[in-house]
């Protein structure tokens, strides 16, 4: 796991960042063909990208468990589905996680995080600080991205992990790398 | 939407989804855990039939899901009252997505038959077929006996405009169980198997 000390210390806005780019190509790449959201303004990017890619199946859903379904399905259908949250979504995921695990479904969550970094609501700080405790409690690994290069390097070994070794997999991107939510 | 409850059902589940499934052909099918699963075993076990055990709330996302990616194949999420209003917002994603492919069929016997028969909200008055049709589905069908679940069956097959939703109001009742395999990992791989592609 990366420190924080890490992270570069003027992240750029989430709105010129470079790495939702790097990161939709590296899923791409892993031949994702299908994804399902909650939105997240950290996420707005990649879903923007998403829903230009004729390529693309995209659901948005009501929760975000939803999202776990969907993959299981589109995955008994052939297809390799990416589930995009941030953290809070996670808590809504706990039950139907065993879905994906007790079947060993291939899963990919990209997860923003909320609750740790220059958090302005401390509603979001209980299931920020417990994203990956949850995730462990029923079987999901997280592996944790700090900067963004750490991110698209991530991301890519997580969907090799999901869709080539069956495994449940979270990547979480820490706050600090999303910037200060301007309120 | 909630309508005047109705004197109950008194169409036999088993003798409804065997009628459902007669002439299933190439039909996919994924069934909520509970009843709805051990009905579909009953009616004949297959390959292509993916059976939940827990997970509740996701056997129509599933279907979504499946649905989608492969857009030539029907596919049935069979289901019950109880899990289809824990996944009520499900409803909404999928008139969102516009499946036509995908059948959504609600056992509905208005409890929790698993857990005691307590009544459910449909056995309250809710009507689910009336929120899918405010959700946007294409359409809604609603079958109290035999007759009416015939034709049902004779309609699964053909193309339709989007996503439909059936509401079969069934007796409250237990039948013997009829226990689908367990392991996930197993019915996963034969369903892709199936459909032709790699299990591992």
């Amino acid at each position: 796991m990366n420190k924080r000390t890490q992270a570069p210390p003027d992240a750029e806005p989430v709105a010129a960042a470079r790495w939702p780019d790097d990161v939709y190509r590296v899923l791409k790449a892993a031949r994702v063909g299908h994804m399902s959201y909650v939105p997240d303004a950290g996420h707005a990017r990649l879903i923007e990208l998403f829903h230009a890619d004729s390529g693309a199946i995209v659901n948005v859903l009501t929760t975000e468990e939803e999202g776990i379904a969907l993959a299981a399905g589109a995955w008994l259908g052939g297809q390799r589905s990416v589930l995009l949250m941030q953290s809070s979504g996670v808590g809504n995921c706990i039950n139907t996680l065993s879905l994906a695990t007790v079947g060993r479904f291939p899963l990919l969550m990209l997860v923003t995080m909320r609750g740790e970094w220059a958090e302005f609501n401390p509603w979001q700080v209980p299931m920020g600080t417990g994203t990956a405790a949850a995730l462990a409690a029923v079987g999901v690994r997280s592996l944790r991205a700090e900067t963004p290069a750490a991110l698209v390097e991530t991301v890519a070994s997580a969907a090799a992990l999901a869709y080539e070794a069956d495994q449940q997999i979270a990547v979480l991107f820490a706050q600090r790398l999303l910037g200060a939510k301007k309120w | 939407m909630v309508s005047a409850v109705q004197p109950a059902s008194t169409l036999r589940r088993r003798a409804a989804v065997a009628a459902l499934l007669r002439d299933r052909g190439d039909l996919l099918v994924v069934a909520g855990l509970g009843s709805p699963a051990y009905d579909l075993h009953a009616a004949g076990d297959s390959d292509a039939n993916f059976y939940l055990w827990g997970a509740m709330g996701s056997a129509a996302l599933i279907g979504l899901g499946l649905a989608q990616a492969q857009p030539a194949r029907k596919v049935l999420a069979l289901t019950g009252d109880g899990e289809q209003l824990m996944g009520l917002g499900g409803l909404a994603t999928i008139a969102v997505a516009k499946p036509a492919n995908l059948v959504v069929a609600v056992i509905d016997n208005g409890h929790f038959g698993e857990t005691g028969m307590q009544p459910s909200h449909t056995g309250r008055g809710i009507d689910l077929a009336a929120v899918a049709a405010a959700c946007g589905f294409a359409e809604t069908h609603k079958a109290r006996d035999l007759g009416a679940v015939h034709a049902l069956c004779a309609g699964l097959h053909r193309p339709a405009a989007g996503p439909r939703l059936f509401v079969i109001e069934v007796a409250a009742e237990n039948p013997p169980r009829s226990l689908p395999p367990r392991d996930a990992v197993y019915q996963k791989n034969r369903f892709r198997a199936r459909l032709g592609l790699p299990v591992s």
